[in-house]
C-alpha cells in the first residue's frame, strides 16, 4: 500500500453521479449543496441517487463483513459504471474504490467491479485533476490549517491534491500543524470501543491544530470532522472544521449557504 | 513474561498507561526518535518503496516455500554440526532448551535479546530448574532487574527513564555508586555482564534470518553481547520461529538493510554474526556445540490460512509501533502479549487465541500508519479487519484461529443487522435519517457516545435528501 499506483486521469465527463456520505447527509448537507453546485458550475450535470445511503464502511471496518457486504451490493448495483461516482469524503471513497472489488468478489461482476472502481474520484480529486479547476479567490486574506483523513493520505494517496486544490486561493495561507500525518482517532467504532485512547488522539490534533493559530479549520472528511468538532465544541474551543466544498463554495463562488 | 497481566485487559491497562504523563511523554519522545532516524535512513526518493518491494517478493517467495526451506535448514545445519530440534508449542521449546542444559550441566546461561525467549517465557521455566539466566542486551537486563517485561521488540526498556535506571543498578549491582550519566551506567552494566560471558555455561540467543541452502544463523545487533553470548560459553542454544528461514545468502542484504534502516534508521548494525558451525578444530575460539530450536508454536495456523499467511512475513524491526498513534500513547506494557503494537495485534490471535486477544484487534483506528512503513508491505489494517471478523465468525475449518467467534455479541449483531436493514432500504434509511435530523436537539441530552469529553455530534437540521428534493420541486 505505501506505494499506491499512479493514477491516469480521463477527460472531463458530462454527468456524473455525486455521493454525498452518510454523514454529510445527516451532519452537513449543506456541504453537499456547495460540492454539488461547484461540479455544476464546470458543466456537469450531476446526477443524484434518492437510493443512496452508506457505502457500508462502518460495517465493514468493525468486523460484519456480511452485513456490509449487503449494504456494498445494494449501493453498487445503483450505478451505471459508464459514469463517474464522485465522492464528498476521502474515506467512503476509500471504500467503494479499493475494498468493493473484494468485498463483492463472489456477488458481482468482477468486470463490472472493476470498471466502477475506476470511476471512483473524490470530490476534490476530480475538480482538480479531471476538470482541472481554477479556484479564483474573492475572500479576504486568512489563514486555514487542513486536517486530511488517513484514507484520503495512505489508502486514496491524495492528502496532497487536497492541498494542491487549496493552494489555488491565493488569499488563504495553508498553515502545517506538528503530526500532520497523524490520524485523529476516529476510526468509525475505535472512537465508541476504545474511548479514552481514542480522546488522547483527537486532543492531541486539536491541540496541534489550534497551536497553528488558524482562522479556519478543513478537512475532506466528515468522519474526522464529526469526531475533532464534537472535542473542540466540549472545550468550548472556537474553532470548528468545515468540509472544503463549503469553504470553496463560499469563497471563489461566493455563495450563501 | 510473569509481569505481563493479560491482553484480555488492555482497555483498563491502556486507562492506567494513559494517565500517566511521564510515561506518554516518554514514548512520544521516543518514537519522534526512531520516526526521524528511519525517515533519514530513507531520505533519497523511492529508495524505500524499492527496497520495500523486493524485501516483500523475498519473504513471500519464501514462505511460499516454508516447508521445503525448513527441511534443507535442518539438513545444512546437520551437515555443518549444528543440532536441530523442533518445537511444537512453547512448552516442548522450553523442554528442549532445559533438556540440552541438564544435558552439559549447565547452571548459569547468559542471553542475547531474543523475542521468541519471551514468548516461550524461558527465563520463569529456566529460574524454576534454579538455572540462573542473564540477560545481556542492555536494555533486556534493565527489564530483568525490574521484573518487567519488554515493552518494545527493538528497545525493551524504552519506557525507562535514566533515573529509574541508576536506582536499579544501585540496588542490583555491588559496588555501583549512584550516578545518572550514561555511560557510567553503560560502563556498570558491562562489567557485569563480562564476568558472566566468561563465566556462563551455555549461551541462548534469537535468530534473526536462517539462511537455508547454507545452513547460516543470522544474528543482528548493536552491543557486541550477541557474539560474546554465541561465542564464549561452551554450549549456543539459538532459538528461531519456523518463518524466519530464506532460501539463499543473497537474500540477506536487501532484508538487513531494510531491518537496521527500519529499526533504528543505522545502515548497518555495529556486529553481524553470521553462525554456521559450532568451533571447528582450527578455531581459536566459538562453542563446541551449536544447537538450533524451531519453533512453531501458532505459526502453522497463520500459515495454513491464507489471509494471515502475510503476518509470518514480518522481521520483527518495529517500525510499525513506533509509527502508531495508539503504541505511542499507551506504551507496550498495555498490551501485555509479548509482541505489542500493530504486529502483535496481528500475530498475538495465533499465539494466545482471538478470545484473549480480541480488544488488540478493535484497538485500531485502521489509520495504515503501520503499513506504510512495514519493510516487509505486510497489510496490517486488511488483516485486522478479517481478525475482527473471525472473532464474530463461527469457526468452519480444523485450522480456524482458536477463539473464533468468541466476540460475538448478540446486542452487537443485532445493531449491524439493523444498519444492514436500514441502509439497504432507501425508504427507511430517508426515514431514519429524517428523524435523526428532526430530533436533532435531543443528540446534547443522549447519553455521551464518546465520554464526557466530546459532546455528541449534532445533526443537522435536514438532510441532503431533503435539500434534494426541496431543489428539484424549485428547478
Ligand atoms: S510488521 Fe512490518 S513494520 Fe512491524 S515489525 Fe514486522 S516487519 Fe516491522
Amino acid at each position: 500500500m505505501s506505494a499506491i499506483p499512479i493514477r491516469l486521469y480521463p477527460e472531463q465527463p458530462k454527468q456524473v453521479y455525486l455521493y454525498a456520505s452518510c454523514l454529510v447527509d445527516m451532519f452537513d448537507p449543506n456541504a453537499g449543496i456547495a460540492a454539488l453546485q461547484i461540479l455544476e458550475a464546470q458543466g456537469i450535470e450531476v446526477l443524484w441517487l434518492e437510493q443512496q445511503s452508506c457505502c457500508g464502511q462502518p460495517a465493514y471496518t468493525s468486523g460484519y463483513t456480511d452485513s456490509a457486504m449487503k449494504v456494498a451490493k445494494q449501493q453498487f448495483e445503483l450505478f451505471d459504471t459508464d459514469i463517474p461516482v464522485v465522492v464528498l469524503s476521502g474515506s467512503c471513497a476509500g471504500m467503494l474504490r479499493k475494498h468493493y472489488p473484494s468485498l463483492l468478489e463472489k456477488e458481482c461482476d468482477s468486470d463490472a467491479l472493476a470498471k466502477f472502481s475506476n470511476q471512483v474520484f473524490e470530490w476534490g480529486e476530480f475538480l482538480l485533476n479531471i476538470c482541472q479547476i481554477k479556484l479564483l479567490d474573492k475572500g479576504e486574506t486568512t489563514k486555514a490549517v487542513v486536517h486530511n483523513s488517513c484514507s484520503a493520505r495512505r489508502e486514496m494517496g491524495i492528502a496532497e491534491t487536497t492541498m494542491r486544490l487549496l493552494k489555488q486561493m491565493d488569499k488563504v495561507e495553508l498553515v502545517e500543524p506538528k503530526y500532520a500525518s497523524e490520524c485523529c482517532g476516529f476510526g468509525g467504532s475505535f472512537a465508541k470501543r476504545h474511548q479514552d485512547i481514542s480522546l488522547a488522539m483527537v486532543a492531541d490534533k486539536a491541540k496541534h491544530l489550534l497551536e497553528t493559530q488558524a482562522s479556519f479549520l478543513l478537512s475532506a472528511d466528515w468522519g474526522c470532522l464529526l469526531n475533532i468538532n464534537s472535542y473542540l465544541e466540549q472545550q468550548q474551543s472556537g474553532m470548528r472544521g468545515q468540509h472544503i466544498a463549503t469553504f470553496i463554495w463560499q469563497r471563489c463562488y461566493g455563495g450563501e449557504l | 513474561m510473569s509481569q505481563h497481566i493479560h491482553p484480555q485487559h488492555f482497555k483498563q491497562q491502556s486507562k492506567v498507561a494513559l494517565a500517566d504523563p511521564q510515561l506518554r511523554s516518554s514514548f512520544r519522545n521516543a518514537m519522534d526518535y526512531l520516526q526521524d532516524k528511519r525517515a533519514q535512513s530513507f531520505s533519497e526518493p523511492g529508495s524505500f518503496e524499492q527496497l520495500q518491494l523486493r524485501g516483500e517478493a523475498i519473504r513471500k517467495r519464501c514462505l511460499n516455500q516454508l516447508p521445503e526451506l525448513l527441511e534443507q535448514l535442518e539438513s545444512s545445519c546437520t551437515n555443518n554440526g549444528i543440532v536441530v530440534h523442533w518445537a511444537e508449542d512453547a512448552q516442548q521449546a522450553r523442554e528442549i532448551v532445559s533438556g540440552i542444559l541438564a544435558e552439559e550441566n549447565a547452571k548459569t546461561v547468559v542471553k542475547g535479546k531474543s523475542m521468541l525467549s519471551e514468548e516461550i517465557a524461558l527465563n520463569e521455566h529456566l529460574a524454576a530448574l534454579n538455572i540462573e539466566c542473564l540477560e545481556s542486551d542492555m536494555g533486556e537486563y534493565i527489564v530483568q532487574l525490574a521484573n518487567e517485561a519488554p515493552s518494545h521488540i527493538i528497545m525493551p526498556a524504552i519506557h525507562k527513564r535514566k533515573q529509574e535506571v541508576a536506582e536499579l543498578f544501585a540496588k542490583h549491582i555491588d559496588g555501583f555508586e549512584y550516578t545518572e550519566d550514561v555511560d557510567s551506567l553503560i560502563k556498570a552494566a558491562r562489567e557485569v555482564l563480562r564476568y558472566k560471558f566468561e563465566h556462563a555455561d551455555a549461551g541462548i540467543t534469537g535468530v534473526n534470518f536462517a539462511v537455508a541452502q547454507t545452513g547460516t544463523l543470522c544474528l543482528v545487533e548493536n552491543e557486541g553481547n550477541g557474539r560474546m553470548t554465541s561465542t564464549v560459553p561452551k554450549v549456543h542454544i539459538a532459538l528461531m520461529g519456523i518463518e524466519k528461514v530464506v532460501e539463499s545468502l543473497n537474500d540477506i542484504p536487501p532484508l538487513l538493510s531494510l531491518l537496521t534502516r527500519s529499526a533504528t534508521g543505522q545502515a548497518i548494525t555495529t556486529y553481524f554474526n553470521m553462525i554456521s558451525s559450532p568451533r571447528q578444530s582450527e578455531d581459536n575460539d566459538g562453542p563446541n556445540a551449536v544447537h538450533l530450536v524451531l519453533v512453531d508454536n501458532g505459526r502453522s495456523q497463520a500459515y495454513s490460512d491464507e489471509r494471515y499467511r502475510a503476518s509470518l512475513q514480518c522481521i520483527r524491526c518495529g517500525a510499525c509501533m513506533n509509527h502508531c498513534p495508539v503504541y505511542a500513547r499507551v506504551g507496550g506494557h498495555s498490551y501485555a502479549s509479548v509482541y505489542p503494537g500493530p504486529i502483535g495485534k496481528i500475530i498475538s490471535p495465533h499465539l494466545l487465541g482471538l478470545e484473549a486477544t480480541g480488544d488488540l484487534v478493535t484497538a485500531s483506528s485502521l489509520c495504515g500508519a503501520c503499513e506504510s512503513v512495514c519493510p516487509v508491505n505486510i497489510p496490517i489494517p486488511a488483516l485486522l479487519r478479517e481478525l475482527r471478523s473471525d472473532a464474530k465468525l463461527p469457526s468452519a475449518s480444523e485450522q480456524a484461529l482458536k477463539g473464533q467467534a468468541s466476540h460475538r455479541s448478540w446486542l452487537e449483531e443485532s445493531v449491524w443487522v439493523i444498519f444492514r436493514i436500514i441502509m439497504t432500504k432507501p425508504v427507511l434509511y430517508r426515514g431514519l435519517s429524517f428523524f435523526v435530523v428532526r430530533f436533532s436537539f435531543l443528540m446534547p441530552r443522549l447519553p455521551a457516545i464518546w465520554g464526557p469529553q466530546r459532546s455528541n455530534p449534532k445533526p443537522s437540521t435536514k438532510t441532503l435528501h431533503q435539500l434534494m428534493r426541496e431543489r428539484k420541486k424549485n428547478s
